[in-house]
C-alpha cells in the first residue's frame, strides 16, 4: 500500500519496478478501492468523458453564469485561437480557451469534475484534451495521466492543502496546475522524475497565489486563474521535459505551500474580504449582485 | 485524513460550488430521504452564506433539487424551480437568524404527500461533506453516508443496551454512535451509523420498545 505522503517516492517506487507512476498507483488505488485494475481504468475514463462533455459545453457562445459575471470568454478565446494569429500559438491558446469554457460551464450551473475542487476545474481538462488534440495523445494514456494527477492531489491534499479557504487559491488552481504538469510529462513520454520536477516547479511558481473571490462567487477571477494555471502548468512541463530539475525538491516544495497557506490572512481565504473582491469595482459588483 | 483517488479526481458535480451547490443538494437530500416520501411543501430557512450568497451559486435551486431526491450530479439541478412545479412541490424561502450555527446552513420544514413532516437543520462544511446538525429539533450529528438511525428516547439507565442488543439480534453492526441530551432525565437522542442496512421490521420493533419515542431511519442511498 502507498502513502501519498511523498512526490518523490512516488517516482522512486515507479522507477523501482520500471513502470510510470501512473501504473503504480492504477495497482494501488484498484487494490484499496476493492476493484480491478480494469474496472478503477474505466471509472477514471468516465471522469475523462465528463471532463470531455464540460469543455465542448463550456465554448458555447452563450454561456452565462447565474450572476452574469462570467460566461462566453471561452468561445471567444477559441475564435481568437482558430484565427492562427497569436502570441502563444496554437498548444497555448487552445488550452486556454479549453480551461475557460470548464470554468465557465462550472459558473453556469454545467455538470463538471472537481479535479481538484470545482474552483479549479479547468486546469486538467484542458491539459489533457489539448495533448490529444494537437500532439494525437491516444485517450488510454490520457486516462493513465489522469491516474498520475489523481496521485499527485493525493500527496498535495495529505502534506498541504486543496482547499481555498485553508490554502489560499495555491491550494485549488497550483494544485491543479502541478497536477496538470505531472500529467502532461508523462503523457509526452518524460520520466517519472521529470513528472516530480514539473510538480515542484508549477508549485513554486503559484506559491502565495491568494482565493479573493468577487461576491464570494467561484467566477472573478477563478475562471481566468483557471487560464493561468493551465499555462503555469505548460511551463513546468517543459521546463521539466528539457532536463531542468527543480534546486528544492518537490516535496520540500510541497511543505512549504502548507506554511505559506498558513500565514496567508484568513481575508484572502475564500472569504471574500480582501484582494480582488473588496476593489471598488468588486465592492460594486457584489452590490450589484446581492444588494446592499 | 487518507484520500483515494476518487476523492481528488472527483466528484462529478453541478457547479459552481461543492459547499454552496453540491453540499446544498445533499442538505436537501437528506431532508428527502427522512421525510420518506414525496414532499409537496418545502419551507426552506436560509442562513449565513448560504442565505447572502446562496444565490450567486444556485444553492436555493440545489436544495429543492435533494428535497426532490436528486444527487448531486442531476443535470436537471439548475431547472430544479420547474420540475418541482410539475412534481407538486410547494416552496418558500426565508432568512433565518440562528446563533451558533456553521455559515452554511439551512434549516428545511417539509411536509410529505401523506401528511408526514420533518424538521431537518444541516450544514455544508466544505468540499462537499455536510453535518446534520439538528432534527425535528433535537441536536444531532451525521452525514446521511452511513445508514443511520436516530432514535428519540427517555433519558433512563439501560436505554443504550437495549437499543443495541436489539440491533446485535439482527446482526447489525455499529459504525459510530452518539447520544445527546439536553437535560438529565428527560429527552435525549441517539444517532447510530450503521454499516449495513436494516429493514422496516426491524425499526418498527425499536419503535415499540419502552420509552422509545420517534425513530427516524434514512438508508445512505
Amino acid at each position: 500500500m502507498i502513502n501519498y505522503n511523498s512526490i518523490s517516492q512516488l517516482a522512486k517506487t515507479a522507477n523501482e519496478q520500471k513502470v510510470t507512476i501512473s501504473q503504480v498507483v492504477l495497482n494501488d488505488q484498484a487494490k484499496e478501492l476493492g476493484l480491478s485494475e480494469e474496472q478503477l481504468f474505466k471509472q477514471m475514463e468516465e471522469m475523462l468523458d465528463v471532463m470531455i462533455a464540460s469543455v465542448k459545453a463550456g465554448m458555447n457562445k452563450d454561456t452565462r453564469s447565474s450572476s452574469g459575471l462570467t460566461g462566453g470568454n471561452a468561445y471567444k478565446v477559441n475564435q481568437y485561437s482558430s484565427a492562427g494569429k497569436t502570441i502563444g500559438g496554437s498548444f497555448c491558446t487552445k488550452a486556454i480557451a479549453k480551461a475557460i469554457a470548464v470554468a465557465e460551464y462550472n459558473a453556469s450551473m454545467g455538470k463538471i469534475v472537481a479535479a481538484p475542487t470545482a474552483g479549479a476545474c479547468g486546469i486538467i481538462p484542458a491539459a489533457l484534451l489539448t495533448m490529444m488534440e494537437e500532439h494525437g495523445i491516444e485517450k488510454k494514456a490520457a486516462v493513465m495521466a489522469l491516474i498520475t494527477a489523481g496521485a499527485i492531489g493525493m500527496v498535495i491534499a495529505n502534506e498541504a492543502s486543496i482547499s481555498g479557504a485553508k490554502g489560499g487559491c495555491q491550494a485549488e488552481c497550483g494544485s491543479a496546475a502541478a497536477m496538470a504538469a505531472g500529467a502532461m510529462v508523462e503523457m509526452f513520454g518524460g520520466t517519472n522524475d521529470m513528472v516530480a520536477d514539473s510538480c515542484a516547479i508549477a508549485i513554486k511558481n503559484q506559491l502565495g497565489l491568494v482565493c479573493d473571490p468577487v461576491a464570494g462567487l467561484v467566477e472573478v477571477p477563478c475562471v481566468k486563474r483557471n487560464a493561468g494555471g493551465i499555462m503555469c502548468a505548460i511551463c513546468a512541463a517543459d521546463i521539466a521535459l528539457a532536463g531542468v530539475k527543480s534546486v528544492i525538491p518537490v516535496d520540500e516544495v510541497v511543505t512549504a505551500m502548507r506554511e505559506v497557506g498558513e500565514s496567508i490572512s484568513a481575508d484572502l481565504r475564500e472569504t471574500a474580504r480582501g484582494g480582488l473582491a473588496t476593489t471598488p469595482t468588486g465592492i460594486m459588483l457584489k452590490e450589484k449582485i446581492f444588494g446592499k | 485524513m487518507p484520500f483515494n483517488i476518487f476523492d481528488i479526481i472527483g466528484p462529478v458535480m453541478i457547479g459552481p460550488s461543492s459547499s454552496h451547490t453540491a453540499g446544498a443538494v445533499r442538505i436537501g437530500r437528506v431532508g428527502w430521504k427522512i421525510l420518506g416520501e414525496k414532499a409537496v411543501k418545502a419551507e426552506i430557512g436560509l442562513f449565513g452564506s448560504f442565505a447572502m450568497t446562496g444565490k450567486g451559486h444556485g444553492t436555493d435551486r440545489a436544495l429543492v433539487a435533494g428535497i426532490l431526491g436528486m444527487t448531486t450530479d442531476d443535470e436537471r439541478i439548475p431547472r430544479s424551480f420547474e420540475v418541482a412545479k410539475e412534481a407538486g412541490l410547494d416552496f418558500t424561502f426565508s432568512e433565518v437568524k440562528l446563533s451558533q450555527a456553521h455559515p452554511n446552513t439551512a434549516i428545511l420544514q417539509l411536509t410529505g404527500v401523506s401528511g408526514a413532516q420533518c424538521i431537518v437543520q444541516g450544514a455544508s462544511v466544505g468540499g462537499g461533506n455536510i453535518v446534520i446538525t439538528k432534527l425535528n429539533g433535537m441536536e444531532s450529528a451525521f452525514t446521511g453516508e452511513q445508514d443511520t438511525l436516530i432514535i428519540a428516547h427517555k433519558d433512563m439507565p439501560g436505554m443504550i443496551a437495549m437499543i443495541t442488543a436489539e440491533l446485535a439480534e439482527h446482526g447489525i453492526n455499529i459504525g459510530s454512535f452518539r447520544l445527546s441530551r439536553p437535560q438529565k432525565g428527560l429527552q435525549a437522542v441517539m444517532t447510530i451509523e450503521l454499516d449495513t442496512g436494516i429493514d422496516e421490521a426491524t425499526v418498527s420493533k425499536l419503535r415499540g420498545l419502552h420509552d422509545v419515542g420517534n425513530v427516524v431511519y434514512m438508508a445512505a442511498h
